[in-house]
């Protein structure tokens, strides 16, 4: 077996067991440190797929950003006594078994259904020399895409961030002091 | 079969199965835990699964390169969903004293 695809199976087998733990850990700090691991090896999987900038970025928001983000929500959102002891309980396991068995048949039955190799524009790509390489780098082609075919959802991304930059403050933000009052009486 | 189909590339189904588990248990994550900061985790799960396919199918458009385009968008997004959703989350621990889903049931009554 090439260390290629050895490497890909290590990541596979990393990404599905740590995901396989952030939903059997009761403890939200466990299942919080195991989405690190989902995150770290989803990057690594945008890097065999010739995803660069995808990676880095991966790595910079979700783990940089969201997973510190939900932390701090465990944090806040609970009476700390012991930080190791925050646990969250269980419900509609059966529902939730369902659905989520459901969901994986449906996606079998796709995957066994569909050739991806021979989809008509696959094949295409394949003719035309359209495939990414080992070699390419994305983020010049990022670059200027974002510029030309997607600055309008670039524009709308922006004004997005900061509405949600300014709404999460707002809302996050404590009561006035009167609120505060009547509520303690 | 699934060894020696690894040795020079790596099958497209191969990510699709992968993303399929990983919103799958997303999807559990979702439905069952009481919490409502795991519930978001769940939700983190279910947007990289859909990322993975994106950006899987995203390498046989190395002109356009739209998969990987919306990827970033879709991360993006999670990024302010992850915000509010968390500012939303501290507002409800505010009033209620607690996050668990199915106790915050005002507006049934």
């Amino acid at each position: 077996m090439s260390t290629y695809g050895f490497w890909f199976i290590v990541f596979s087998l990393i990404l599905v067991t740590s995901a396989l733990a952030v939903i059997t850990f009761r403890n939200i700090i466990y299942a919080a440190f195991c989405l690190l691991l989902t995150f770290f090896s989803v990057a690594a999987l945008y890097v065999f797929m010739r995803a660069d900038f995808l990676a880095v970025t991966q790595v910079i928001v979700y783990v940089g950003g969201i997973l510190i983000l939900l932390l701090f929500g465990v944090m806040l959102t609970n009476k700390i006594t012991s930080f190791f002891k925050i646990k969250t309980d269980v419900v509609n396991v059966g529902w939730g078994s369902l659905a989520a068995g459901g969901m994986l048949f449906l996606i079998a039955f796709i995957v066994r259904t569909i050739s991806f190799g021979n989809l008509p524009w696959v094949k295409n790509a394949e003719k035309t020399n359209n495939v990414l390489k080992d070699t390419d780098s994305t983020v010049h082609s990022i670059g200027v895409q974002l510029m030309t075919t997607n600055l309008l959802p670039l524009e709308i991304m922006s004004i997005l961030l900061t509405v949600a930059l300014l709404g999460a403050a707002y809302i996050a933000r404590r009561e006035p002091v009167k609120g505060r009052k009547t509520l303690s009486k | 079969m699934l060894i020696s189909a690894l040795l020079t590339e790596i099958p497209v189904y191969y990510y699709v199965v992968i993303s399929g588990i990983l919103f799958a248990f997303g999807l559990f994550a979702v439905i069952t835990r009481r919490n409502a900061v795991v519930a978001l985790m769940g939700i983190e799960l279910m947007l990289n699964a859909a990322n993975i396919n994106l950006v899987a199918f995203s390498q046989y458009d190395k002109a356009l390169l739209s998969g990987q385009m919306t990827a970033i968008f879709v991360i993006a997004l999670a990024a302010a969903e992850a915000a509010i959703g968390l500012a939303i989350v501290l507002n409800v621990y505010d009033r209620f004293r607690t996050v668990n889903l199915d106790e915050i049931d005002t507006m049934k009554e």
